[in-house]
C-alpha cells in the first residue's frame, strides 16, 4: 500500500491541452501514471495526445471513472478548477499552481467542507510539486527517475528540497512509499499533520521524512500530532535557519511573522516533542539511514 | 504588497471607516497650504513611509501655526527615517500627510489578519490602542479579543457588536464603531489585503470614532485583479535590487554576508543557506530563480548576484525537475562570456537532463568549480571565499 495515489488511480488533467499541462501530462504517462483525460473548458469533444479532452471535471468524472486530477490551470483561476474537482467528485487532487489568492484559498477549504467527510476531496498544493508513489503513480512534475520505491514516506512544502531528500535516500540505498509535496503557501489544502496520519495509518511506510521551513503553524501542529499519536519513526529538517525576521523567502507562505515561526523555534519544538531532526540539509539522508537501522 | 498611511485611509474612508481631514504635500509649501485647506488650530505633520514605528522615530510633528508647519515639513521632506521596521538603512520620505490633530479620549487597536492556523480572516482587537499588538500580548493579554469571520457569509452584525462592546465602545457610540468595523473588513475582502491594522482607533472628546493611524497590506498573488491597488505600488519604498529582481521574474532578498547565491526552489534555496552558515560561511543574498528558467533569465540572476559588490564567491545550486540543466549551464556560460566574473563561482547541477549540463560547464573552457553534492558545493564556496577574503 501507499498513501493517495497508486497503479490504480485514474488521472485527469486539468489545463490538459496548455502547454505546460501537456508536458507534464507526458511525463506523467512516461513514468506509467494511468492518465484517462484531461478538461480544458470549451475544448470538450476533441482529442488530444490519443486522450479525450471534455469541457467539465463532472463530463471527464462520468465517462473515465477519474478518482484524482492534477491542476495546471493558471493562479487567477485554479480555485475555481478545484472547486469544480471537488464538486465532481474527484478524491484526490493535487494543485501545481502557484500565486492563487489567498483569500481564494480560503474559499477553496471552505468549499470543500460542505462535503461529508467520506465524500471529500483531499487537495495537496497549491504551489507544490506534486506527489509519487514509485514505481506506480507520478502525480507531479518531479523527476521520477530520482525517487526509488521503499518504505519511506515523505511530505515536503518544498519541492526542490523534496528532490534533495529522494535522491540522498536513493544514494543511500533507501526507498519512498509516497512523496507527497503541500506547497508554499500560507494557506494550503493538507498539513504535514494531515500527511502524517495517513503515513501513520499505512502498513508499507515504516518511516517518515518531513520537510518544513519557516513561517506558519504546521510544523509545530506536527510535532504535537507526533508526540501523541504517531508511533513510526519521524525525521525532521526545517529550512530557514538563515532566514531574517518579517522577510519572505520566495514561498508566499515563507515569511517569520510571529512567535514559534522561526526554524530555530521549530527544531526545538519537534525535538521536544521527541522528532529526529537532521542537523544540515546534506544529512537527510544519513539521518533517515541512522533511524531505518534501530527500528530493523 | 504594502502602502502608505494616507492609502490605506482613504480606502477605508470609502469603506465608511472615519478618518481626520487631511491631505498630501511633497513640499513644505504645499503642506502649510493643506493645513489651511483643512482648518483647524493643531495639525500632524506625518512622514510617509512603509514602516510603522513612525512617532519614535522622529517622523510624526504637531504644529500649530505656519510656521512651525514649514519647518517640520522641510526637516522631513528628503529624511531617511529609520525604525525597527525599515532595517539599518531606512527609507526615505518624500510625501507627507497633513492632517487635523484631535482630541482623544481613548485609544483602541483594531487589526484584521490572514490567521494561518484557522484559515481565515481574524479580528485582533486591543483596548490599549497606540501599543505595539505582541507587546500586549505579552504583557497584557487580557486586553485582546480575537473573532474569526466565516467566509462563506461574511461578517455579520452580531460580531461586529460583539468586537465594538469588547473595546468598551460606549452606547451611543456602538453604530459608528460596528460601521468602523464592517468597513474595515469589507476594504480587507475587497481589495485583497493580507493585514488591516488600525493602531490606534481612537474615541474622541467630541464623540467620533476615527482611524488615527492606518496600515495596509495587499496578497501580491491578487494584485492581477485589483488594479486600483497594483497602482498604489512605491518604488521609492523597497530595495532597488530586490525591485530589480521582482521585474524579471525572479526572487531575491539581499542579506549581509559575501556568498552570492543562486538557486532553484525558495526551499532549496534556504537550505542552500543554511549549508553556507555550517560550513562557517554567511549567504550574500537569497535567490530563486524559479522553475523553466531559459539560459537568458540564468544570465541576468547571475548578474543581479554579480552586482552585488560584496559577493566574494558565487555558489549556484539547481535540482532540475522542471528546470534543464543543459539550459542552466549555458546561462553560467553566457553570463561568463558577457560579464567581467572576478569571483570564484561554484556550480552544482542535479536532476533533468545533468550530464548535458556538467559537458557545457566543461567545454565552455571558464574557469569553472563543479561540485557533486550540496555539501561539497558548500564547503568549496566557503573555501572558495576565505581564499579571496585573503587576497
Amino acid at each position: 500500500m501507499t498513501i493517495m495515489i497508486d497503479e490504480n488511480t485514474k488521472v485527469l488533467v486539468q489545463g490538459f491541452t496548455g502547454k505546460i499541462g501537456t508536458f507534464h501530462a507526458e511525463e506523467m504517462i512516461e513514468y506509467g501514471t494511468n492518465v484517462v483525460g484531461g478538461v480544458t473548458p470549451g475544448k470538450g469533444g476533441q482529442t488530444h495526445m490519443g486522450l479525450p479532452v471534455f469541457n467539465t471535471v463532472k463530463d471527464a468524472v462520468a465517462n473515465t471513472g477519474a478518482d484524482a486530477s492534477i491542476v495546471f490551470v493558471p493562479g487567477g483561476f485554479a480555485a475555481d478548477g478545484i472547486m469544480e474537482a471537488a464538486d465532481a467528485g474527484i478524491k484526490t487532487c493535487v494543485s501545481i499552481t502557484d500565486g492563487i489568492p489567498a483569500q481564494d484559498m480560503m474559499r477553496v477549504k471552505r468549499y470543500m467542507y460542505r462535503y461529508k467527510k467520506e465524500d471529500r476531496m483531499r487537495l495537496t498544493g497549491p504551489n507544490c510539486a506534486g506527489s509519487i508513489s514509485p514505481e506506480k503513480c507520478l502525480l507531479g512534475i518531479m523527476p521520477g527517475h530520482i525517487y526509488q520505491k521503499g518504505n519511506v514516506g515523505v511530505v515536503a512544502r518544498s519541492g526542490t528540497l523534496g528532490y534533495e531528500a529522494a535522491s540522498q535516500m536513493k544514494a543511500l540505498g533507501i526507498g519512498i512509499s509516497t512523496s507527497i509535496g503541500i506547497g508554499g503557501d500560507p494557506i494550503n489544502g493538507s498539513s504535514h499533520k494531515d500527511i502524517l496520519e495517513l503515513f501513520e495509518a499505512d502498513p508499507e511506510t515504516k518511516a517518515v521524512m518531513m520537510i518544513g521551513e519557516i513561517g506558519g503553524p504546521q510544523e509545530t501542529e506536527a510535532a504535537e500530532y507526533f508526540k501523541k499519536h504517531m508511533t513510526k519513526p519521524l525525521v525532521a529538517y526545517i529550512a530557514g535557519l538563515t532566514a531574517p525576521k518579517g522577510r519572505r523567502m520566495g514561498h508566499a507562505g515563507a515569511i517569520v511573522s510571529g512567535v514559534g515561526e522561526s526554524a530555530a523555534e521549530k527544531v526545538t519544538m519537534l525535538q521536544e516533542a521527541g522528532v529526529t531532526v537532521a542537523p544540515n540539509p546534506s544529512e537527510l539522508g544519513s539521518t533517515m539511514e541512522k533511524v531505518m537501522k534501530d527500528i530493523s | 504588497m504594502d502602502i502608505h498611511e494616507y492609502q490605506a485611509k482613504e480606502i477605508l474612508s470609502e469603506c465608511g471607516v472615519g478618518i481626520a481631514a487631511g491631505g498630501l504635500a511633497y513640499s513644505p509649501e504645499q503642506a502649510v497650504y493643506r493645513a489651511k485647506e483643512i482648518g483647524g488650530s493643531k495639525w500632524a505633520i506625518k512622514a510617509q513611509i512603509h514602516s510603522g514605528a513612525r512617532g519614535k522615530a522622529g517622523g510624526i510633528k504637531l504644529c500649530t501655526n505656519d510656521e512651525e508647519i514649514w519647518n517640520a515639513a522641510d526637516e522631513l521632506l528628503g529624511k531617511r527615517l529609520v525604525t525597527h521596521q525599515t532595517g539599518p538603512g531606512g527609507k526615505v520620505v518624500y510625501r507627507l500627510y497633513v492632517e487635523q490633530a484631535t482630541d482623544i479620549l481613548k485609544e483602541l487597536y483594531l487589526a484584521l489578519v490572514l490567521d494561518r492556523d484557522k484559515q481565515r480572516v481574524v479580528f485582533v482587537t486591543s483596548t490599549e490602542g497606540g501599543m505595539d499588538i505582541e507587546e500586549v500580548a505579552a504583557t497584557k493579554p487580557e486586553a485582546i479579543h480575537k473573532l474569526e469571520v466565516e467566509p462563506a457569509v461574511g461578517l455579520r452584525d452580531f460580531q461586529a457588536r460583539e468586537l465594538a462592546f469588547a473595546l468598551g465602545i460606549k452606547p451611543e457610540l456602538t453604530s459608528q464603531a460596528v460601521r468602523a468595523i464592517k468597513g474595515a473588513y469589507r476594504a480587507f475582502r475587497d481589495y485583497d489585503a493580507t493585514m488591516v491594522e488600525i493602531n490606534p482607533m481612537v474615541v474622541t472628546k467630541d464623540d467620533r470614532v476615527l482611524a488615527l493611524d492606518a496600515k495596509m497590506a495587499f496578497d501580491d498573488n491578487a494584485l492581477f485583479r485589483r488594479p486600483r491597488i497594483a497602482e498604489l505600488r512605491d518604488k521609492s519604498q523597497e530595495d532597488p535590487r530586490e525591485t530589480s529582481a521582482s521585474d524579471r521574474g525572479l526572487s531575491y532578498v539581499g542579506l549581509d554576508g559575501d556568498i552570492g547565491c543562486m538557486i532553484n526552489g525558495a526551499g532549496l534555496a534556504m537550505a542552500t543557506m543554511d549549508m553556507i552558515k555550517h560550513k562557517g560561511g554567511e549567504p550574500a543574498n537569497f535567490l530563486d530563480i524559479g522553475g523553466g528558467a531559459s539560459p537568458e533569465r540564468v544570465a541576468s540572476a547571475f548578474k543581479l548576484v554579480l552586482d552585488d559588490e560584496s559577493v566574494k564567491a558565487i555558489l549556484v545550486n539547481i535540482f532540475a525537475g522542471i528546470n534543464r540543466c543543459d539550459w542552466i549551464a549555458e546561462g553560467v556560460v553566457q553570463a561568463f562570456e558577457k560579464l567581467d566574473v572576478k569571483v570564484p563561482v561554484i556550480v552544482r547541477l542535479s536532476g533533468t537532463n545533468v550530464e548535458k549540463g556538467m559537458q557545457i560547464l566543461k567545454d565552455s573552457g571558464q574557469p569553472l568549480i563543479t561540485a557533486d553534492t550540496l555539501d561539497e558545493a558548500a564547503e568549496k564556496a566557503v573555501a572558495e571565499r576565505n581564499r579571496v577574503a585573503k587576497g
